[in-house]
């Protein structure tokens, strides 16, 4: 019986250090859409194309891991601008759907552009980091970093936005975009801009995922659904509301797996959002309809 | 029909007598049945019910059936019935709480997103009998004889090419007769105003409920040809994000909004996978999806209606210019 009850309480500890990551990955998710209104399916895939990014860096150019990283933060917020001019921007006007669905394309794209350039053999960038063991649990090191990084990261955001001048203009375009541009603010700067944090705060997420998972063309595929769960349920462009769920999320994921195979810590999840949609529609946050 | 109608019809019916290679006619029979398929989400898609999970019905269709012949030795014939009901119920659990509670838009896209990713990982997570993400052949009855009714397993392309031409004829019946339907206006109001369609007394939980039956049933059933024809399932390419999106597109890139359009984008769609892979060859991983993926951008910044929408506005257009007085 003691037995179990550790390997239970390492359980939601690893809920907890994955709910940080989640969280982070929510974060971006939910800037573009509170400011831009524009879900990208894609999103996932830039995290991907990032994960490479430091693998070609540190181990084929030999780059110091710091470096980069820093590297990998720079190239997905640059794509992140990319996306948004080249691709977002001619179908602001049409359908909300349709901007939701070229960013599916996008995903296509980067998925197969990541086979063509990189193959689709597992790639490790090979640097392992040890378990820490307190009292008579183990818990990863790569983990706490993550989620370490990862409440560093939102902290920034958050200061970014509430503090600085750019940061009021990106709040302030959220509430009302047609009033903005009387106030002077360019509305398309500031969406690039915001495009650019966005694409960041991906960059960041992949530094911090290439430490615990091995890299394949495919891996946007396994972590973007449930990151697209979890915005969704703390109420799409909330970004407390998305915060909370990434916790309930991966305590769902760690605990159930830890009852189960992982796959049903998955299912459960999933059955968990589908549940909470209508309940409250909204996200857990929003006002019950 | 018109008489042009009818001789087409002939023509692509005959098409295989002329002594086909076994190849080309694999590529019309596959082309038919993803453009039943794409046919089936058109009709509640093109009504603004942009579903990212009929993953999830494919992947019932495919894995009852499948399962049912593997373990319980059901013949697909009571398998799809079964199947059927399966769908219909699973339908009926997302569509029902979403049409209440008026999950719209990006919501509901995401809702059934996570439904067909659920499907996916059941089916993962049942590996034990499902044969998890290495996927499943139904049990051969071909041992002995090339064809067995009781299995509906057949050797012979022709068969599969009729089999698929008449459901493929069925589902564009479907698409006209929703496309005529008092329905079909009902929900285009609803997906215009929807508080304005439900004040004059359309019952809107039920119109788009319906919708969603037609098309998710259509999908199962597409789900159930297309295991008995490759004789081979996995998750990956019946249910989850992957197969979803590519229904979506497909459908979009033909036009959703005209009957033969879906199955322009089938056609679209698979000879455009076909002929790069052939022209480019396999020693080049990932060239062809690249394209791919870069034609939809392409497509749906540019051509939002599809290339047989556009087409035919375009058509359209000339004949009417002329007539059209100045303003």
């Amino acid at each position: 019986m003691q037995i179990f009850d550790i390997f239970l309480l390492e359980a939601v500890i690893n809920g907890i250090l994955l709910g940080g990551i989640l969280a982070l990955l929510a974060l971006g998710l939910n800037l573009i859409f509170g400011v831009i209104d524009v879900v990208w399916i894609c999103y996932a895939e830039l995290i991907m194309i990032g994960m490479y990014s430091v693998y070609y860096a540190h181990n084929v150019y030999h780059w110091p891991l710091a470096l980069a990283f820093l590297g990998c933060i720079l190239l997905v917020a640059a794509l992140g601008a990319l996306l948004h001019v080249l691709v977002i921007k001619p179908v602001l006007g049409a359908e909300p759907i349709n901007q939701l669905l070229v960013t599916g394309g996008v995903l296509f794209f980067l998925q197969a552009v990541a086979t063509l350039a990189f193959g689709v053999e597992f790639k490790n960038i090979g640097v392992s980091l040890p378990a820490l063991q307190v009292g008579g649990l183990y818990i990863s090191l790569a983990r706490l970093i993550a989620f370490g990084a990862a409440l560093g990261g939102m902290v920034a955001i958050y200061l970014l936005l509430k503090r600085t001048y750019i940061g009021t203009a990106i709040r302030a375009i959220s509430q009302d975009r047609a009033i903005m541009p009387l106030m002077g603010v360019n509305p398309n700067r500031i969406f690039v801009l915001t495009s650019a944090l966005g694409g960041a705060l991906a960059g960041l997420a992949a530094c911090l995922l290439v430490l615990q998972y091995d890299i394949h063309p495919a891996i946007g595929l396994s972590f973007g659904p449930i990151t697209f769960m979890v915005c969704v349920l703390g109420g799409l462009g909330n970004m407390v509301g998305g915060f909370i769920a990434a916790f309930i999320f991966a305590q769902f994921i760690s605990v159930g797996g830890y009852f189960l195979a992982l796959e049903w810590g998955y299912v459960l999840a999933f059955l968990f959002f589908i549940g909470m949609m209508f309940w409250r529609p909204r996200g857990i946050l929003g006002g019950k309809r | 029909m018109s008489m042009a109608r009818w001789i087409g019809l002939a023509l692509v019916a005959a098409a295989p007598l002329a002594g086909m290679g076994d190849y080309p006619l694999h590529l019309i029979i596959l082309c038919l049945l993803w453009a039943f398929v794409y046919t089936g989400w058109a009709i509640m898609g093109r009504l603004a019910m942009v579903s990212l999970g009929h993953g999830a019905f494919l992947g019932v269709g495919a894995y009852v059936v499948v399962m049912g012949w593997n373990h319980f030795h059901l013949s697909p014939w009571l398998g799809l019935p079964l199947a059927l009901a399966a769908t219909a119920l699973l339908a009926l659990l997302i569509g029902y709480p979403c049409f209440r509670f008026r999950i719209v838009g990006h919501y509901f896209a995401l809702v059934t997103l996570a439904l067909s990713e659920v499907v996916r990982l059941i089916i993962i997570a049942l590996r034990d009998y499902t044969g998890g993400s290495l996927g499943v052949t139904p049990k051969t009855a071909l041992a002995k004889a090339s064809w067995s009714l009781y299995a509906m397993q057949f050797s012979s392309k022709l068969v599969w090419f009729y089999v698929v031409l008449v459901v493929w004829l069925i589902g564009l019946w479907v698409w006209t007769r929703v496309d005529r339907s008092m329905a079909r206006l009902a929900l285009e109001a609803i997906s215009q105003e929807e508080d304005a369609a439900a004040s004059i007394g359309m019952s809107v939980t039920r119109l788009k409920l319906g919708v969603t039956m037609v098309s998710a049933l259509m999908t199962c059933v597409g789900g159930v040809l297309y295991a008995q024809y490759q004789l081979y399932v996995s998750p990956e390419t019946v249910s989850g994000i992957g197969i979803s999106l590519q229904m979506v597109f497909g459908a979009i890139a033909g036009g959703m909004f005209v009957r033969l359009g879906p199955t322009v984008g089938a056609v679209f769609t698979l000879m455009l996978a076909e002929g790069l892979r052939l022209s480019i060859g396999h020693d080049i991983h990932g060239l062809d999806t690249t394209i791919y993926g870069l034609m939809l951008v392409l497509f749906i910044i540019f051509m939002p209606k599809g290339i047989l929408g556009a087409a035919i506005e375009a058509y359209d257009k000339r004949r009417r210019a002329p007539r059209v007085a100045p303003a």
